[in-house]
């Protein structure tokens, strides 16, 4: 019976119970989001390390190494030699050492010198290597491209489309090159920064025309594999206090997690204000029903007078208020959908990154949960209203 | 035994500037299952007070009320609650039937909290009243003698054994008002439910056969009046 009370309150005020609807739907969907791009960025970004265990580069910061490096953001701290390479290289405790050479783009995606191994080779996540959707992979010494999948898709780029290396990572300044690259390949999607990544022959940016000739065998950074994780502490050590000239990042996942500690307070806001967009939905969930508390007394006191007990017209009133909340909440997700997948779609587009909306968080139970019981709560002041009613006053002219 | 027997019933309320107000005081009353009574008074003179005692909707200071062989006296609010569900209808001078229900649902909300929902029962007791083909309407869509119908209809929806009339004619023009009245007497004798009407409207008391003046049966006038 309260149920079916409830749906017909909710039928006759179906405007008020929209709009109120509308603004929980708000708080839900801002919540979901902030929430799980939160938790999910910070796990994603941590456990994105393309495959390798550590970067070397030149001295400076570790988070901007990797960065540059692994997640083709922000500039290089510098170049290493040659020589350093070499020495890395041949390290006992590396299995593999790719080398990048960076510096250049083209219409505002990244280029990357590197080797033919990087895509024959190495396992960007467990299991799983670089493919090619189209073509194959560049030779070294010609003037040959491999295109990460979003640049292809953003670009339009095909195998056989071609271009001219810009100097510099932004459009406005620097030159064109003079060299004429072909793509020969289009990586497959990988929902790593390597699709966001112009892949060319590593003497292809050491030598490209307008680079400075003495630093044409220097490296932005080496993407390293170790053969066992206990000898990165060791090379850590080793390495990091051999004269102030390199820099080896390791562990990739906690370096990474320095910088959400750095922009934690990002989330707390967004955190902070997505609460404040649910109290305030709750809060007009007390005012809308008790706003027409004196429009409804008469109807609940006829309730009353056809025998209803005190406990079921309190049990109406809360339930109409849960049932808004739960009708917001639920879509709440219909927000998050729009919300989120936005912002998973902007991250992806920046970093190459691909979070997961969909995949399960206890947000997903808790934020419909919180804001039913904020409702609930918002719903008790009128509910004891409705409780204390006094019936014969209310229901009929006195004769 | 009666259906509905009282006895030194009182009912005082509070004054808003101090002292209190004796609003009932009905020594003895009785009506027999099945008859129909209708009590005559002016506005203002307890006479829908005295219903709502009967009903259960207030409590009396003091006195037994016996409605089908239970003394409301004795019950809390929540046990008058579910007998007034299960035992009496009221017809109210305004309808009081709920706005956003059609006259199907109205009509269901006066099983609701006694013997149960019983569609097919609420739909016949429609019919039976002339609303055949307005189950679906809501009130603001109906007349006001149709809205009175429904009123009729949702009083007697509980198979009541008591049915109370607050001037149930008083909204109605007289051909509308003469329609209810003939209505309401009918359904109850056609259920065996007891009926008993306040008005002051002479020419719906003087459809009755039985009729008692409520202001002999309350002493509390008399003693306002000294």
């Amino acid at each position: 019976m309260i149920l079916n009370l409830i749906y017909r309150s909710l039928r006759q005020h179906a405007l008020a119970t929209l709009v109120t609807a509308a603004g929980i739907a708000l708080a839900a969907g801002l919540l979901l989001t902030v929430w799980v791009v939160k938790t999910q960025s910070q796990a994603v970004f941590a456990a994105t390390n393309s495959g390798f265990d550590a970067v070397l580069g030149a001295r400076g910061s570790k988070l901007q190494l990797v960065l540059n490096a692994i997640f083709h953001l922000e500039a290089s701290p510098g170049n290493i030699a040659a020589a350093d390479y070499e020495m890395i290289r041949r390290h006992p405790a590396v299995k593999a050492a790719i080398p990048l050479a960076l510096g250049d783009t083209v219409e505002g995606w990244r280029i990357a010198g590197t080797t033919t191994q990087l895509f024959d080779e190495i396992e960007y996540l467990p299991g799983k290597r670089y493919a090619f959707a189209a073509g194959r992979n560049f030779k070294l010494g010609a003037e040959e491209a491999v295109v990460g999948s979003y640049v292809a898709q953003q670009l339009g780029w095909k195998v056989g489309s071609h271009f001219h290396p810009h100097h510099g990572l932004s459009e406005e300044a620097g030159h064109e090159h003079e060299e004429h690259y072909d793509v020969v390949g289009i990586l497959a999607p990988t929902n790593t920064p390597a699709d966001r990544v112009v892949w060319i022959p590593l003497e292809g940016v050491q030598t490209m025309s307008g680079h400075n000739p003495l630093a044409a065998t220097e490296l932005s950074a080496v993407l390293l594999q170790l053969r066992a994780p206990t000898a990165g502490l060791m090379m850590s050590n080793q390495l990091n206090a051999s004269g102030g000239r390199l820099t080896f990042a390791y562990p990739i996942g906690s370096i990474v997690a320095e910088l959400f500690n750095k922009i934690s307070w990002v989330d707390r806001v967004l955190t902070l204000v997505a609460w404040l967009v649910a109290a305030v939905a709750a809060a007009s969930v007390l005012v809308g029903i008790y706003n027409s508390m004196s429009a409804r007394a008469r109807d609940l006191a006829i309730l009353r007078a056809l025998g209803a007990r005190r406990r079921t017209v309190f049990g109406a009133v809360v339930g109409e208020a849960a049932a808004v909340g739960l009708l917001g909440a639920a879509a709440g997700f219909a927000v998050y959908a729009v919300l989120g997948g936005a912002v998973a779609a902007l991250i992806r587009a920046q970093t190459g990154v691909a979070l997961a909306p969909w995949q399960w968080n206890p947000v997903f139970w808790w934020t419909p949960a919180v804001l039913v019981g904020l409702c609930v709560l918002g719903g008790l002041v009128p509910a004891i209203k409705a409780y204390r009613l006094p019936v014969a006053e209310t229901i009929a002219p006195v004769s | 035994m009666p259906l509905l027997e009282i006895t030194r019933l009182t009912k005082t309320y509070a004054r808003p500037g101090g002292g209190t107000h004796r609003v009932v005081d009905v020594r003895e009353f009785s009506l027999e299952a099945g008859a129909q009574l209708a009590l005559r008074g002016e506005s203002g003179t307890g006479k829908t007070t005295f219903l709502n005692l009967i009903a259960g909707i207030l409590a009396p200071d003091d006195g037994g009320i016996v409605v089908a062989g239970r003394d409301l006296a004795q019950l809390g609010e929540a046990g008058r609650d579910r007998h007034r569900a299960e035992h009496i209808g009221y017809i109210f001078q305004t309808f009081n039937l709920l706005q956003g229900h059609t006259a199907l649902e109205n009509v269901e909300l006066g099983m609701a909290f006694g013997r149960g929902v019983d569609r097919a029962h609420a739909a016949a007791l429609l019919q039976r009243v002339g609303l055949g083909d307005r189950l679906g309407h809501f009130p603001r869509q109906l007349s006001t003698g149709q809205q009175q119908r429904v009123a009729v209809a949702r009083a007697l929806a509980n198979k009541p054994k008591l049915v109370l009339a607050d001037e149930p004619t008083g909204n109605l023009d007289r051909r509308h008002g003469r329609e209810a009245l003939e209505l309401i007497r009918e359904v109850c004798r056609e259920t065996g439910a007891a009926l008993l009407l306040v008005s002051h409207d002479e020419r719906v008391l003087a459809a009755f056969e039985r009729m008692q003046d409520f202001a002999t049966l309350n002493r509390a006038l008399a003693e306002a009046a000294k």
